[in-house]
């Protein structure tokens, strides 16, 4: 039962985590309609920029985070108007081939740069021991702040201008043009802000587990599941589909092989694609 | 413009009607005739210059021709775009691979069975994910396809992370190692020739005008009477069939399988980045996609410039051809001399 | 009869877009479906054209109940329709687009046999010289004689039309109105939806007037327009009233 607890425990604290590296990529699918497909390759930037920043420079890794979210906002303005502009409005598969080749530069070129050699970022603020188990203070701190970062992000979307903005294309593009709102600069904006959220998750996540340019792969094929769990454009769907993964990664090794996770979430993700593709608590018009 | 007043809807101009017949009987597999020269050079090419290494990079260029233009049913002509296109090929592998190395089944009765396998499960899927369109479809395929790796990996009887490998001895049913070499290139030649194929005949057929319909507006095709269910599944089928195939001849060559290299995502976006290279919905489009494709990638691996950064090269070409030349060459081609269409199929 | 509707009602969630339309329409006759902006005529359409799945009702066409029919059923029956906001198949040519509908339409022909017939259709509705064009390359008017075409090809024996007449100049309306008349002469039904009053009253047989989803009015042209309900539903479509208004001082 303890045992159990613990898992329950752990999962929750990287779910949010998930949380937090899903919520950019159904904030761009949720406003735009576009599937990020250099997600991945971005988590990895945020991972190798909080590496640089600390191991280079000696900046503390949360500290680094800030740098690396401007960074990750400018990047994400830049793909918006290089790759996705110009195919917004056209078939599907024009948006998902256009972000698949930025994340093959991405990949491409930090394959070149980084090599495919693990990484990590050696910075431990110890842990501490709850009945039997016990927490790193990385995990709880990377919780803390996904979760900050989520309200953050759920006040800014409701309070600001630009945040209304932004929830006003996303409901319907054409009726907010009218209405005058700049589309054009709200959406390079909302890909922008997904960007940074990613580059930030990336940089949280590089605090907890060692890493590769390829690992962000792993975590945008689980924020496909979460956005699906979560519905598109909710911070707080996303952060709850976080959670829910977080806590099945948890529980399901504590009744057979870890290696059936990846089986049962992708068999999910495919039955809840199939009866909601809306998402589980989504409630976006189709 | 005709006034409707003197024109019976039941009176048959006969001379539109006769000519038109006749210059499609005319015009019937002329499509058919650049596509089939390709395939055929690419085939006698390695018997020519007698060189193993030319023929195993034409392999290459074969396998990529054939897996290409078995997406294009569904991406080309239907409009669904597979991402995860490779459990097909991956699946067919396995199956075939196992009753090989397992059951001890020979490469002409277990391919078969590795197509069915593929077919099965794109007849299965097909009912289940089809209904979803654009995006949505896409990410279920990439779902399908990470929950049967994944699922694979703990299958015990497919030799779970380790998968399985050929007993050396296995090729000496088909004259040894060397001789199954140059036998599997000439599977896979036939084999890309029937696709090619039937890939013209489905472009040309009604069923075929059935799928373009749906891939223009789906809805629309189902009021004009397209059973549009229906058609999506068996052009999912039958684009799923052939990468069965192959995959049991490409692993059958490769003497090994495992579950990361049957089922890497990346090729199905491979798959993906040839037909568009190409031209989506032509006949030849995938074929040119296939070799271009190949080529540059030849090229760019061994370029001493380019070696280090070859992926990021392609990303950025295949940016390029997304942003600027969406209907790829063949389409381009198409679009900019339509006189040319009838042989640009 | 060739269609029955019994009842017939639709929910979008709390929005009720049809409620208990009852009408039957006899084989061969023009009935004239009208009503202001969103009175649900198009959902009327879909609802009999299995597009949508009415929420209560039945709809029985040539005898048959084809309530939970899917579009494509409906089509093989006989059944074909235009669409108010057109939609041609934009990268297949205006031949191919009409071979199609005969294809997979009531008949459905192999590709030669279409292929005829979808030249009889083009040379009808006029749009033969621009047979090998891509159907997206045509403007407003060609593509809403394309849904004409593509609905003829398939030789159904109920055909619905969509507004097939708004968008259209002077001319153009002529021209559509000769030729909905002359598809009538061939013994087919029709069912047109149409805001242009002078055309619709002059070519319908009856008329049927839809009102936030009821039916308020049916019967001769005559006697529907001079129905105090109708005038009254119209005037509350200010728009409409003012083109009925200019019809009738036209007329
Ligand atoms: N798919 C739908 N979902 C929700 N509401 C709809 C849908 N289709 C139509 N409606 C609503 O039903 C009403 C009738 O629309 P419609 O049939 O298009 O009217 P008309 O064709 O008479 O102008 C309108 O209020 C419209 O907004
Ligand atoms: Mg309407």
């Amino acid at each position: 039962m303890d045992f159990l607890l613990t898992s329950i425990l752990d999962g929750l604290l990287l779910g949010f985590v998930y949380g937090l590296a899903a919520m950019g990529l159904t904030l761009i699918w949720g406003v735009m309609n576009v599937i990020n497909l250099s997600h991945g390759p971005i988590i990895s930037l945020g991972m190798f920029g909080v590496y640089l920043l600390f191991s280079g420079l000696g900046i503390n890794p949360y500290v680094a985070l800030i740098f690396v979210a401007i960074f990750g906002l400018l990047l994400g303005i830049v793909i918006y108007f290089v790759a996705v502009n110009r195919v917004i409005n056209a078939p599907h598969l024009s948006t998902l081939l256009a972000t698949f080749s930025v994340a093959m530069i991405i990949t491409g070129l930090g394959t070149a740069v980084f090599s495919a050699s693990p990484r990590n970022v050696d910075y431990s603020l110890g842990s501490f021991t709850l009945g039997s188990a016990t927490i790193p203070i990385n995990r709880i701190v990377a919780a803390a702040l996904s979760m900050l970062i989520t309200a953050g992000l759920y006040i800014y979307l409701r309070r600001t201008r630009s945040g209304r903005y932004i929830r006003a294309v996303a409901n319907n593009r054409n009726a907010a043009e009218l209405m005058g709102v700049p589309s054009v600069r709200i959406l390079a904006l909302s890909f922008g802000i997904g960007t940074m959220l990613a580059t930030v998750a990336g940089g949280l996540i590089a605090t907890l587990f060692p890493f590769t340019i390829l690992a962000g792969g792993t975590y945008e094929l689980k924020s496909f599941v979460i956005g699906v769990l979560g519905g598109l454009g909710n911070p707080v769907g996303a952060l709850l589909g976080g959670l829910i993964l977080g806590v099945l990664e948890g529980i399901i090794p504590t009744f057979m092989p870890a290696t059936w996770v990846p089986v049962i979430e992708f068999i999910l993700f495919v039955l809840i694609l199939m009866v909601r593709p809306q998402g589980l608590f989504g409630a976006k018009k189709s | 413009m005709s006034s409707p007043n003197d024109t019976q809807l039941a009176a048959t101009d006969t001379k539109t009607g006769l000519s038109a017949v006749l210059a499609q009987n005319a015009g019937s597999f002329v499509g058919l005739i650049l596509p089939v020269a390709i395939i055929l050079a690419l085939t006698i090419w390695p018997t020519i210059t007698g060189k193993d290494i030319t023929r195993e990079s034409i392999f290459t260029i074969m396998l990529s021709i054939a897996l290409a233009s078995s997406l294009n049913i569904l991406l080309g002509y239907t409009g669904y775009v597979s991402f995860g296109h490779v459990v097909f090929f991956g699946l067919g592998g396995y199956v075939g691979f196992y009753l090989m190395a397992v059951q001890g089944w020979s490469l002409w009765l277990a391919m078969p069975m590795g197509g069915l396998a593929a077919g099965l499960l794109a007849f299965l899927l097909g009912k289940a994910i089809l209904r979803l369109r654009g995006g949505y479809f896409a990410l279920a395929t990439i779902g399908v396809n990470e929950a049967m790796r994944a699922f694979i990996n703990n299958f015990k009887p497919f030799g779970g992370p380790v998968g399985m490998t050929l007993n050396f001895q296995v090729y000496k049913d088909y004259g040894g190692a060397a001789r199954a070499l140059s036998l599997a290139f000439y599977i896979l030649a036939a084999l890309t020739l029937l696709i090619v194929i039937i890939s013209y005949l489905v472009r040309t057929s009604k069923f075929g005008l059935g799928l373009l319909a749906i891939r223009e507006d789906e809805d629309a095709a189902e009021v004009m009477g397209v059973v549009a269910p229906s058609a999506k599944t068996w052009a999912y089928v039958l684009s799923a069939i052939l990468p069965g195939i192959i995959g049991v001849l490409f692993f059958f060559k490769n003497g090994s399988i495992e579950p990361v290299p049957a089922f890497r995502l990346n090729f199905s976006i491979e798959m993906i980045v040839m037909v568009m290279l190409g031209g989506q919905g032509t006949v030849l489009g995938p074929i040119i996609g296939g070799v271009g494709y190949q080529s540059l990638r030849g090229f760019l691996l061994t370029s001493p410039l380019f070696k280090n950064i070859q992926l990021a090269v392609a990303g950025a070409l295949l940016l390029v051809i997304v942003l600027f030349v969406p209907a790829g060459l063949v389409g381009w081609l198409r679009n900019r001399f339509p006189a040319l269409r009838r042989v640009l199929q | 009869m060739i269609l029955q509707l019994e009842g017939v009602s639709k929910n979008f969630g709390g929005l009720r877009a049809l409620s208990d339309v009852t009408f039957d329409l006899p084989e061969g006759q023009i009935l004239g479906l009208i009503g202001p902006n969103g009175a649900g005529k198009t959902t009327l359409f879909n609802s009999i054209s299995g597009v949508y799945t009415p929420t209560e009702g039945r709809v029985i066409f040539r005898g048959q109940d084809v309530t939970r029919n899917k579009p494509y059923e409906m089509a093989k029956l006989g059944m074909a329709r235009t669409h108010q906001i057109v939609r041609p198949l934009n990268e297949l040519t205006v031949r191919e687009n009409v071979i199609a509908g005969s294809c997979f339409g009531r008949e459905g022909h192999g590709l030669k046999a279409a292929g005829k017939i979808a030249d009889e259709v083009l040379e009808f509705v006029g749009l033969a010289p621009r047979s090998d064009q891509l159907a997206g390359s045509l403007n407003v008017g060609q593509k809403k004689r394309l849904e004409m075409a593509r609905a003829l090809a398939a030789r159904p024996y109920l055909l619905l039309l969509d507004e097939v007449l708004a968008g259209l100049n002077p001319s153009e309306i002529g021209h559509m109105v000769d030729i909905v008349r002359s598809i009538r002469d061939q013994g087919v039904t029709i069912i047109m939806i149409e805001h242009v009053m002078k055309a619709v009253m002059s070519v319908s047989d009856r008329l049927l007037v839809l009102d936030y989803g009821s039916q308020i009015a049916e019967g001769t042209p005559h006697d529907v327009a001079n129905d105090p309900k109708v005038i009254e539903a119209y005037l509350g479509d200010p728009d409409l009233a003012l083109r009925l208004m200019r019809d009738e001082t036209r007329a």
